[in-house]
């Protein structure tokens, strides 16, 4: 058991947080994100110093240094500190980006890594339908060979930052004739094609927090074949071995919450007694206290298995499950703790912290279905990390 | 940053975890189950061969001298197997207490310990909680009172006392005046008594022993969750194993999800567990400004995950579950009586409330 990170790192931290101290951050606009001409020269600086794309290679826009995990921590850690923007994009940054170097042609890394990097394209994933959510495989959107081009028809749902994305990543089907996971392929599509329709699609969080969710409608949009990326038929594959890309970070965002929860059970008042005075909340908080301390030492754990190269087996795998799950339970606290104050909403008078935890209640739902219902989550967990038997498959009525 | 166990305490957890399932499979644990005590001590003896029972010693006594998360390691490994043995008292709370106090007083009983010709029972319980009007009262060397729910005093050669917040004692069980009467539970595998003292000499007196006593308690949550979540592993790999081999419906059960939820719900319990486990152990020696609420949280967590993991468990078995034959209640039994052995969830995370200043002191 050792907690700290390796001496020769503290250079490294140290240099990543002189950086942060003499370089001024551009503002971030309202849904926290960088704009414009200020999100390329921030981004395209960061990659200079190596502190984004830091293990992208030089000939496509990134740093080019060897990939090591613990930098990478350190650096979360240290523009989490100076509340720093860095990663923008993230459909766009961590799923297409390892997607197109493994699996892209030359000339399509040339054309996408760098100005994806340096916020100059961004992107939308369309993988999930109205009819196909939970399995995925089984999505409808098809494209159909014209000359050099393929037609695009279909609806796509989920697809957050549709309304302002350049670019899509998109799951269609090209061999209707072949078995649901092997029909499909993996297409770069310019969201200014004619056919393509956007709209709005409103969620419970209604005008608090994230709002950037729509429906996109397909009719005969015209991409070009040389845009698939890897061999026609086998984009669910290559979707597969994206969602493996997801970044081992230390997390102690449980902590963070709860801290906040803390400093809201010292605030809030009912009779003039705080409610950190009352045993029945206190004790609901020590639970919660246990759950946060518990996931953060897990991250730690999970940290180390990849460090070492080793996989973390059914320890990794249900993460998701409890992370998110405790964030909700937080946020059940806090309404509690408020009361019938905390339904106010919409800069009413007495608003609690701007609707914050209402929020961070309904993201908190959001994830328990979104990239894998818990419902699923669990039977991966049963099938692969337990090694129960799978569901037979229905008679065919 | 090396999150997780050394080569050397995985070589511990397998060789305990197999000298275990050898020596005492729960065909003995039901052999045991009908003596007096059920503490065995042959098996005492063979677990200081092992080096175990010393596990905390130090290495004049003739101990290892290892760490608390050694010892959690082993008190999980006696968990996951339900083994009946005074391990939780002999090997880690009076060790520790008596560590702790030093002295030239402390070490015979230490070695004792180590060498396995000694079990040295631990009455603490009023340090916590009084009931029954419990109390002990120390005079001119002579010890009153009573103390409930003793682990593994009777059949002892001796009982560590924490008499007060301050005081620790030891007196010898064949002492005049000391008598100890075995309080039987639901739990078949470990051993609680009421330790009865009427003026009885005390071998060994620790006068400002209030950090020791609070370093006994740390240390025995600790090694008491570990036993919990050792407990709580053998009854998920017994129901993940029955779904896997059960047939209803011309189906292994296994195959339905709200079996298989329940095992993935278990699971995803005690994997994280263990990471809190690791961590609460470890602080007790290298962070031990955070042992104190540590030790809270890791029993008061891994209680409450017991809870449930017994009762799943116990489902996932269905009718078969319920019988004396299949075994099972011996863990789920287990996991009840330690809930409370050493403060029950309420009161620790009334404590960690406390500790961390959120509450006024009790």
């Amino acid at each position: 058991m050792d907690l700290e990170f390796d001496e020769r790192y503290d250079g490294f931290r140290q240099e990543v947080r002189g950086f942060l101290e003499n370089h001024q951050a551009p503002k971030r606009d309202d849904a926290g994100e960088l704009r414009g001409a200020d999100r390329r020269a921030w981004l395209s600086l960061l990659i200079e110093h190596g502190y984004w794309a830091r293990t992208i290679p030089k000939e496509y826009g990134g740093y080019g240094a060897e990939p090591d995990l613990l930098e990478t921590v350190i650096l979360d850690e240290e523009f989490t500190r100076a509340n720093a923007p860095r990663g923008t994009n993230l459909q766009g940054t961590s799923m297409l980006v390892p997607t197109l170097l493994a699996h892209g042609t030359e000339e399509q890394k040339q054309r996408w890594v760098g100005p994806t990097l340096r916020g100059e394209v961004t992107w939308c994933q369309g993988y999930s339908e109205p009819g196909s959510g939970s399995d995925l495989a089984s999505l409808q959107t098809r494209a159909v060979e014209d000359g050099d081009d393929f037609l695009i028809s279909g609806q796509k749902i989920w697809t957050s930052t549709a309304d302002k994305a350049q670019m899509c990543f998109i799951l269609v089907r090209t061999e209707p004739d072949a078995k649901k996971h092997e029909g499909i392929s993996y297409v770069l599509m310019p969201m200014d094609t004619p056919g393509i329709e956007v709209q709005p699609l409103e969620t419970m969080s209604g005008s608090i927090g994230e709002n950037s969710f729509n429906q996109v409608f397909l009719t005969d949009v015209r991409v070009p074949r040389a845009n698939v990326v890897g061999q026609r038929g086998e984009g669910w594959k290559i979707a597969n071995t994206t969602l493996k890309h997801e970044r081992a970070s230390l997390n102690d965002n449980a902590v963070g919450t709860f801290e906040r929860l803390v400093r809201l059970m010292n605030r809030e008042t009912q009779q003039g007694v705080p409610a950190m005075a009352s045993p029945v909340f206190r004790d609901r908080l020590m639970k919660l206290q246990a759950r946060a301390l518990t996931m953060k030492h897990h991250s730690m754990r999970m940290l180390t298995c990849s460090l070492k190269g080793e996989s973390p087996g059914v320890a990794g795998l249900v993460v998701k499950l409890q992370n998110c799950q405790l964030s909700f339970d937080m946020a059940d606290l806090a309404f509690d703790v408020m009361g019938e104050l905390g339904s106010l909403y919409d800069h009413a008078k007495y608003e609690r912290e701007r609707g914050w935890w209402q929020a961070f209640s309904f993201l908190a739902l959001g994830l328990i279905i979104g990239g894998g219902t818990a419902q699923i989550q669990k039977n991966i967990i049963a099938e692969r990390g337990l090694g129960l038997p799978r569901e037979p498959k229905p008679a065919k009525a | 940053m090396d999150f997780g166990l050394s080569e050397d305490q995985q070589l511990l957890d397998q060789t305990v975890r197999g000298f275990l399932a050898e020596q005492v499979p729960i065909e003995r644990v039901r052999e045991l189950r009908e003596q007096g005590c059920p503490n065995d001590r042959g098996l005492w003896r063979a677990l200081a061969e092992l080096g175990l029972t010393g596990i905390l010693v130090p290495e004049a006594q003739g101990g290892s001298a290892l760490g608390l998360l050694d010892a959690a390691l082993v008190s999980q490994a006696l968990g996951h197997a339900a083994t009946p043995a005074p391990f939780l008292s002999s090997a880690v709370m009076a060790t520790v207490a008596l560590r702790a106090s030093g002295g030239a007083q402390a070490e015979p009983w230490l070695a004792g310990i180590a060498s396995g010709e000694q079990v040295v029972g631990v009455a603490a319980t009023e340090r916590f909680s009084v009931r029954e009007e419990a109390g002990l009262t120390l005079d001119g060397g002579r010890i009153s009172g009573k103390s409930l729910m003793a682990l593994d005093a009777f059949g002892a050669d001796a009982v560590l006392l924490a008499v007060d917040a301050d005081t620790l004692a030891v007196v010898r069980t064949d002492a005049p005046g000391v008598s100890i009467e075995r309080l039987a539970t639901v739990d078949a595998t470990r051993c609680t008594a009421e330790v009865a003292l009427s003026n009885a000499e005390a071998a060994a007196v620790f006068e400002g022993a209030g950090a020791a006593i609070t370093r006994m308690l740390d240390a025995g949550r600790i090694a008491l969750a570990a036993d919990t979540l050792g407990a709580c592993e053998s009854m998920v790999e017994q129901a993940v194993a029955y779904a896997k081999q059960r047939k209803q419906f011309d189906r292994l059960i296994g195959s339905f999800q709200a079996v298989k939820h329940m095992c993935s719900e278990m699971i995803a319990e005690v994997e994280p567990a263990r990471s809190l486990l690791w961590y609460a152990a470890h602080s007790f020696d290298a962070l031990p400004d955070e042992a104190p609420l540590m030790a809270c949280h890791a029993l008061a967590h891994i209680a409450e995950i017991g809870r449930e993991i017994a009762s799943v468990s116990t489902q996932v078995h269905g009718g078969i579950g319920w019988t004396d034959e299949q075994n099972l209640h011996f863990w789920f039994k287990r996991i009840a009586n330690s809930r409370h052995l050493l403060g029950g969830p309420e009161h620790l995370r009334a404590r960690a409330a406390e500790i961390q200043g959120f509450a006024p002191a009790a």
